[in-house]
């Protein structure tokens, strides 16, 4: 096939990137007043870009001898990543403006970023995969140090930088091993070679080696404990609209390249990766549930409990079906909801002093602000996991391929870690609720409050009309297995 | 019969009041509050009236499920599916009919937050309601789970002191047991390929070696929910902490949840564990009754001694269900019901002089019969009830259970009369403590006789109680055809699954 004459798959990607650049000589040549332009420029090309995929009915493709894979598991993610991307700019204006850094960079680096994670996601090769995750590092280590004047933001865009330097060594030489030992950089041929060789012989240790490897750098990137170090320290000292970001999409990119990964290049020793899966599901789960317990910052909390989650889709990964890819996809969908909703309120603990980040500083909001409240407790409700609210919804996808696969003792831990996680949600509700008044906080910008109120409608309707999303994920999950 | 699905309308019926009244009634004044109060009791009273036409079309001679609906869901088996049959229609009549009486008992104690409080009253009674009128299992997780956000917020914000410990254990411990029954009924959802409760109800569709996991997951969930000892600890914190209402609904409601999942799940999709276990419930059961009545003896706060009684009177339920006897199972409804009515009824009797005195110590009060000669009349209906008394609607559901622990094991039934020999010993000492005596305590000198609302709200209760001790046949009669089909569904499972495992042993 010749690849040139078939561009057009690759068209979302070459728009973000011109879009990208052409924010940026906007930006260059009228640097003072050009960054609430641009900012918004940056939100309808992700939005544009976000309705041209969802809406596209061209047929699967790849490109480049396979490196470059366009099929219906692509596009959900890529639809996920771009709304996360779109969500965290609309609900960035205030939060800039006031700490004057509504700079025309951030959505240039955001869009930067995520032209790399739409590589990520459609990654078919090791060189591809590679990329992808360079690219959209690269930007997210320069956004999250974005607050030049701030200690904490340099620390956190250090602390990034040098710990996925790491990770992505480490991924690096796993990748060479897996090379070494397949001869193939493509996943497709690492999958017709990475088999047993026959009947009870060993796989060779050297492609496990590398399998190994090439997961703890994936691990890195969607925070799996043990490789999560980084994830409190970046989300605190980040900028928030940043840390939003952050939470919202490079993990669901990251989280496809390793289900890409796992089942297109590997689907022959499904018992080598899955062993890895568990162990890192369960280190997450438990983890995230009892660090955030003691912390008083909101967004080491939401750091915390994002490790958690990721936990949670991991067990709908770990059962290696059909069902359990299902089940993960609509666990990032509503994941992503919860997030945006959680990061808007964030985003609005604001006072005329400037932003708070201190989970007391909630206290009495029922009292100041009710409708925020009562918004937030659902997200909150939602993120524990209690019907009938979205979160339960995405518990019970990644939950049932589990038991369906016999995962009986990993589905136990994780029930379990989810009740010992819904202790601090419900600490933040107490705290909203049960408290009394502080100085209330300034009314919610209008965007904040667009997203913030969509998300909330979201995860307290999704139980009446479930079935898009369900169909949607399963056309997906069989894309990829 | 009716076509229109009345069950839906009355689950979502005060969904919908909720909504009016977060859309119409706006501000914090004394308007807002009195609006919010009306269109509360409104709401509720319209669902009562509105779920007595299901009683009236009820027909008892039918064991299977009626007033059936059932809609596209989430498909892969999982439907909207509505439906009660005569276990389930009572609970649903008691739900409605009880929450006017708690909007009524909250009318002026509650003067903080009236919309909330009402809000999250409304919310709570579709989420009860639906509990017993889901005929799928995940729906049924879904209210029977989502009943814990609006009983936490209704203890948190407008409990007593130590109402943040309060509403936090029962959240969690509620929680940790009913998560456990989620995955066994996602186990379920893999072994059956529906989670369509009539289907699922046919004899034999689990493996004898699945049933004791099932069996004991859903244990989890509803011997928190029940309480049974030792997980009951829960319960006194809760009701001590909460308010009249919210005592109200957890003892009439939200304990019935458990016994309602025996019967509806337990017994008989898992006949073979259900009989292997029935010994260890026995004695869970006995140990309730004898020791939490013990503890109730001790206690020194009205609320927390009836709160003990409560976990006593539940174990009569669990030995009467687990006998597998017509007069047991049956029993174990009455109680239920019995218990729904007595104890509520006791909840908003302490209510009445919380609202007065702001204590709930016993030792605060004494002679009261001298200044409220009509409480003390209502409250000595529902003292003898509590005990058990002939003639009262508590002595049927206690008697017959006995009856029934007698047929399975007399030193169970043995044990279990001498609680309640307990329980005239507490329950009495409690009404002389408080009611009769020298009113001497400055305090009470000039405390008022109930008002015209309170009789309101109490008088249905005391003819209830009466009538139904007296005539206990509307209920029986509604019941005995679903309970013969639940015991003989039993009896097939346990022959099914016993002929299974011959044929592996083999």
């Amino acid at each position: 096939m010749d690849s040139l004459s078939n561009l057009s798959t690759l068209y979302p990607e070459i728009g973000i990137v011109i879009a990208a650049m052409a924010l940026l000589m906007l930006g260059a040549f009228r640097s003072e007043e050009a960054g609430a332009a641009v900012n918004w420029l940056a939100i309808l090309t992700l939005a544009g870009t976000a309705a041209m995929i969802g809406l596209s009915e061209a047929p699967s493709a790849t490109l480049f001898g396979g490196s470059f894979i366009d099929d219906p598991f692509a596009r959900f993610m890529k639809v996920l990543v771009l709304i996360g991307g779109a969500a965290t700019l609309l609900m960035s204006f205030d939060y800039l403006r006031g700490a004057k850094i509504l700079k025309f960079e951030l959505p240039v680096l955001v869009l930067l970023s995520t032209a790399g994670m739409m590589m990520m996601i459609s990654a078919g090769s090791l060189i591809a995969l590679y990329l992808g995750l360079e690219m959209q590092s690269l930007a997210l280590y320069v956004i999250a140090a974005f607050q030049r004047d701030s200690v904490k933001s340099s620390e956190a865009g250090l602390k990034y930088f040098v710990l996925g330097a790491l990770s992505s060594g480490m991924l690096l030489y796993g990748a060479s091993l897996v090379y070494g030992y397949t001869g193939s950089t493509e996943f497709s041929a690492i999958a017709s070679a990475a088999v047993p060789p026959a009947e009870g012989a060993r796989i060779s240790v050297g492609l496990v080696f590398g399998l190994v490897f090439v997961m703890a750098g994936l691990a890195f990137k969607i925070s799996a404990v043990p490789f999560h170090m980084w994830v409190p320290d970046v989300y605190e000292g980040s900028p928030t609209p940043v840390t939003a970001f952050f939470a919202a999409a490079p993990k669901i990119a990251a989280m496809a390249l390793l289900m890409r990964t796992v089942f297109d290049a590997f689907p022959g020793i499904i018992p080598q990766w899955q062993s890895i899966v568990v162990f890192l599901a369960i280190a997450s789960m438990v983890l995230g549930a009892f660090a955030a317990i003691g912390q008083t910052n909101i967004k080491r909390l939401m750091a915390y409990s994002s490790i958690g989650h990721i936990g949670y889709a991991l067990v709908g990964l770990s059962a290696g079906t059909s069902e359990g890819i299902r089940g993960v996809l609509i666990y990032l969908a509503i994941y992503l909801v919860m997030t945006l909703g959680t990061f808007a309120a964030i985003l609005s603990m604001r006072r005329a002093d400037g932003m708070v980040e201190d989970i007391d500083q909630l206290s009495g909001l029922a009292r100041t602000n009710l409708p925020m409240a009562a918004v937030l407790a659902a997200l909150l409700f939602s993120l524990a996991g209690i019907p009938p609210l979205a979160g339960f919804w995405a518990k019970w996808y990644v939950f049932l391929p589990a038991i369906g696969a016999g995962y009986y003792e990993l589905a136990v831990i994780g029930v379990i870690a989810s009740v010992i996680g819904a202790y601090y949600y419900l600490r933040i509700v107490k705290i909203m609720f049960f408290d009394q008044a502080a100085v209330p906080f300034l009314p919610m910008g209008r965007l904040t409050k667009l997203v913030f109120g969509v998300s909330g409608l979201i995860v307290m309707l999704y139980v009446v009309y479930p079935g898009p999303l369900v169909s949607a994920a399963e056309a997906a999950a069989r894309a990829l297995y | 019969m009716t076509t229109w699905p009345i069950l839906s309308l009355v689950t979502f019926l005060p969904l919908a009041g909720a909504v009016i009244m977060l859309a119409a009634v706006r501000g914090d004044d004394a308007a807002a509050k009195r609006n919010a109060r009306w269109i509360a009791l409104w709401t509720t009273l319209i669902t009562f009236l509105i779920s007595l036409l299901i009683w009236r079309d009820f027909d008892p001679a039918n064991p299977g499920f009626q007033f059936l609906e059932e809609k596209a869901w989430i498909g892969s088996g999982i439907t909207y599916k509505m439906g009660v049959d005569g276990i389930s229609m009572l609970f649903v009549i008691l739900t409605t009919f009880l929450m006017p009486i708690c909007i009524l008992a909250s009318w002026r104690s509650i003067e903080e937050r009236v919309k909330e409080y009402m809000i999250a009253f409304l919310l709570l009674e579709t989420l009860m309601i639906g509990v017993f009128c889901a005929l799928d299992l995940v729906l049924f997780y879904l209210f029977f789970e989502g009943g814990l956000i609006p009983m936490f917020l209704i203890i948190g914000v407008w409990g007593g002191k130590r109402r943040v410990y309060a509403s936090f254990k029962f959240f969690l411990y509620t929680l940790l047991g009913s998560v456990l029954m989620l995955l066994a009924l996602m186990a379920m959802y893999w072994t059956a390929g529906t989670t369509d409760i009539p289907t699922l109800l046919e004899p034999g569709k689990f493996p004898a070696s699945m049933q004791t996991w099932l069996w004991i997951a859903f244990f989890a969930s509803f011997a928190v929910k029940m309480p049974m000892w030792p997980v009951h600890t829960w319960l006194p914190d809760a009701h001590v902490e909460a308010p009249t209402a919210g005592s109200v609904i957890l003892a009439g409601i939200l304990l019935k949840m458990g016994g309602y999942g025996f019967l509806r799940f337990s017994i008989p999709m898992f006949p073979l564990a259900s009989e292997q276990l029935a010994p260890f419930v026995f004695a869970l059961s006995v140990i309730a009754i004898i020791y939490t009545s013990l503890v109730a003896l001790a206690q020194e706060d009205v609320k927390k001694l009836i709160a003990y009684s409560s976990v006593a009177h539940m174990g009569f339920v669990t030995m009467g269900a687990f006998t597998f006897t017509m007069q047991g199972v049956q029993g174990g409804i009455f109680q239920m019901l019995s218990h729904g009515i007595v104890s509520a009824a006791l909840f908003l009797c302490v209510g009445v002089v919380y609202d007065r005195m702001h204590t709930r110590e016993i030792a605060a009060y004494g002679g009261l019969v001298n200044r409220m000669p009509v409480y003390a009349f209502c409250f000595m209906v529902f003292t003898l009830a509590n005990v058990g008394l002939p003639g009262t609607s508590g002595f049927v559901g206690e008697f017959l259970s006995l009856i029934g622990a007698f047929k399975a094991n007399t030193w169970v039934a043995f044990l279990a009369t001498t609680g309640v020999i307990l329980s005239a010993a507490y329950a009495l000492w409690l009404y002389r403590r408080v009611i009769f005596g020298k009113l001497e305590k400055a305090s009470l000198k000039d405390i008022l006789d109930m008002n015209s609302r309170e009789i309101a709200y109490m008088a249905p209760l005391v003819v209830l109680t009466i009538l139904f001790g007296i005539y206990p046949a509307p209920i029986l009669d509604v019941t005995a055809a679903a309970v013969e089909k639940l015991l003989a569904d039993y009896e097939t499972g346990l022959k099914l699954a016993k002929a299974a495992t011959f044929a592996l042993a083999e």
